[in-house]
């Protein structure tokens, strides 16, 4: 397993990779409160957008409603601690089911019927949608007045309820985006990945050369939208509150989709890049702006907005593979 | 049960509004059916639209139904500006990237509308605002029976350009054939960044009407350019009628849901049409089948 793990993995890669991830555990007794707080909204970006990344740029299936996982995880997580007193591992397993079973309906409709493209992607905006109407009307959840966790006392870390200090946070989501980037590699070289992205290169192709089309691609959004249900639970139980119009709503589903678009959509560092190069940069100005007294709302979504439109329009492959290029880690094209 | 009365009033606003979200989905459809890319940046330029609109009377009392074709003008070299700078280099590639683009494009739109005019809603209040018409037993709104006679005569205005004109003919040459164009001569580039701007003045025109009839804030942006999608799938994307009847279904669908349901939640209504057009009839109502 650990031959095969690491099987072409540049030597190089490896050690900026092993260094990385030294200083991230390093990080809490490095950084302060603050820069810890940013870290955690870092590493959640890096784990939603490795999720999509395994729909749009493993498979070729552009998303931009996958605020509706978030929230379907979130609630139900939520709502089973909430009303039951179910803690968020077992709730866990509830919300990863609920987002598996929304993203297999999408991805039933949508290649059942033929909706692809530019359709896909608004058939996913209309569900997330959808459910943000329909759960500002759930009142079962608090409706649009929103679902709160009763907060906890932060003099202890208790990872089964996962109440307790940023600390605790930081290690699950660091664990998280440890394990999918694992993951992600693994299934990028797996019979599953290839499959993917023969299907994004040249759908029709793939089917003529036996793929069934149409089951890989279900792979892809139910995989897809199970993990980033697990961002849901991490999100709801982080931020102790939920609001449908904040969770659903499609600036939300834009946010995950930044930091991979970014960075470099269908590779593996993309999503992480992407995430370090966004908020880091958005962090930055926005103390900057601060100190000069020009923090108004919106600066900080006028910064992503620009910053994506410079990086489609100079690197419309993302940041990484010019990164890869300029730091030697560039994988021999077989 | 609401009676009979109330239910055709309502029934007849919703057409009336209707039509003004249909001369906003028409920019969208003439835009995506010969530029061929979907212009995720339509509802927040909308928004800028109703901005100027509130902005123009605020400070003058200048009526937005005057104001419209100056704001329509506007709008068109917006359109203009846009796609001879920052699309046309993104035709040839790949649909994701020109979403990403327009994506961008409407995050920076909406939240410099943000910075700008705040999150407060703002309206028109004109001096007809609270007028109304009988017809037999039908209570018009003046606002809304003036705003879609407007968009109305817009749309005729695009249609009559679209069919007679010569320019109109190039445009839509290079609609058919892309390649066909280039090779007669026809510099395509322009043509299609003078698509977009007409695509843009329908949406200024469409905004200066509809700041009559709601307020106005930043987020509005997103939720219109969804609405624009709504209506244009439904009634069948790249295709004129289409887009008017959309609107029109649309706007009667969204008053009467918020008639016998709750107003808030009539949007589902229209995500549910649109899903089910999406999956039973993906070319849309009037659309022509994808080729």
């Amino acid at each position: 397993m650990r031959g095969r793990l690491l099987d072409g993995v540049p030597r190089r890669a490896m050690a900026w990779l092993a260094a990385l991830l030294a200083a991230l555990l390093a990080a809490p007794w490095l950084a302060n409160d603050y820069l810890l707080t940013v870290l955690i909204i870092i590493l959640y970006f890096a784990y939603t957008g490795q999720a999509w990344n395994i729909m749009f740029g493993f498979a070729g299936q552009l998303s931009l409603g996958h605020a509706i996982y978030v929230g379907l995880g979130g609630y139900a997580a939520a709502a089973l601690y909430v009303h039951f007193g179910i803690g968020p591992w077992i709730g866990l397993v509830a919300a990863v089911a609920l987002g598996a079973a929304c993203g297999a309906i999408i991805g039933f409709l949508a290649f059942r019927f033929g909706v692809g493209g530019v359709y896909f992607a608004i058939l996913t905006i209309a569900f997330a949608e959808f459910a943000r109407i329909g759960f500002d009307h759930f009142s079962w959840v608090g409706g649009s007045g929103g679902l709160f966790l009763p907060v906890a006392n932060y003099s202890q870390s208790d990872i089964w309820n996962l109440r307790g200090k940023p600390i605790m946070f930081y290690y699950v989501i660091l664990a998280l985006t440890v394990a999918t980037f694992l993951l992600c590699h693994v299934l990028l070289r797996s019979r599953v990945g290839y499959y993917w992205q023969a299907i994004r290169e040249d759908e029709a192709a793939a089917r003529a050369l036996g793929i069934d089309t149409f089951r890989y691609k279900m792979y892809a959004v139910v995989i897809s939208a199970g993990m980033t249900s697990v961002a849901g639970v991490f999100f709801a139980f982080y931020y102790n509150n939920l609001f449908p119009e904040q969770v659903f709503s499609i600036g939300r589903s834009i946010e995950i989709i930044l930091g991979p678009m970014i960075g470099g959509a269908g590779t593996l560092a993309g999503p992480i890049v992407g995430a370090f190069l966004l908020t880091g940069l958005a962090e930055t100005m926005w103390e900057l702006l601060r100190a000069v007294g020009l923090d108004a709302p919106g600066t900080r979504q006028v910064f992503y907005g620009l910053v994506l439109l410079v990086i489609i329009i100079v690197q419309p492959a993302g940041v990484w593979p010019w990164l890869a290029r300029l730091l030697g880690l560039e994988k021999p094209r077989s | 049960m609401p009676s009979l009365e109330l239910v055709l009033n309502v029934a007849l606003g919703g057409i009336l509004a209707g039509l003004v979200y249909g001369l906003m989905a028409l920019g969208l459809s003439v835009i995506f059916g010969v530029v061929r890319v979907v212009n995720f940046a339509h509802g927040e330029m909308m928004t800028i639209a109703m901005y100027l609109a509130v902005t123009l009377f605020a400070a003058f009392g200048l009526d937005p139904l005057i104001m419209l074709v100056p704001i329509a003008a506007v709008l068109f070299a917006l359109g203009y500006a846009m796609q001879a700078g920052l699309i046309n280099p993104f035709i040839s590639r790949p649909e994701h990237s020109q979403f990403m683009l327009l994506v961008a494009i409407a995050l920076i739109m909406t939240n410099v509308l943000l910075i700008v005019f705040g999150p407060d809603a703002q309206s028109v209040q004109t001096s007809y605002s609270l007028d109304s018409f009988l017809v037999g037993p039908l209570i018009v709104d003046a606002t809304k029976a003036y705003a879609a006679v407007a968009a109305l005569l817009v749309a005729l205005a695009l249609f009559v350009f679209f069919r007679f004109t010569l320019v109109g003919k190039a445009i839509r040459a290079c609609a058919d054939n892309y390649v066909g164009a280039l090779v007669v001569g026809l510099d395509v580039k322009h043509l299609y960044a003078l698509t977009f701007g007409l695509g843009a003045a329908c949406v200024g025109a469409a905004g200066a009407m509809l700041v009559l009839v709601i307020d106005v804030t930043p987020p509005l942006g997103p939720a219109l350019t969804l609405l624009a999608f709504v209506i244009v799938i439904t009634g069948g994307l790249g295709s004129m009628p289409g887009a008017l009847l959309g609107g029109v279904m649309i706007g009667l669908t969204e008053a009467l849901a918020g008639l016998f349901f709750t107003p808030s939640a009539k949007s589902m209504f229209s995500f549910g049409l649109l899903v089910l057009v999406l999956l039973f009839r993906p070319q849309g109502i009037l659309g022509k089948k994808a080729s």
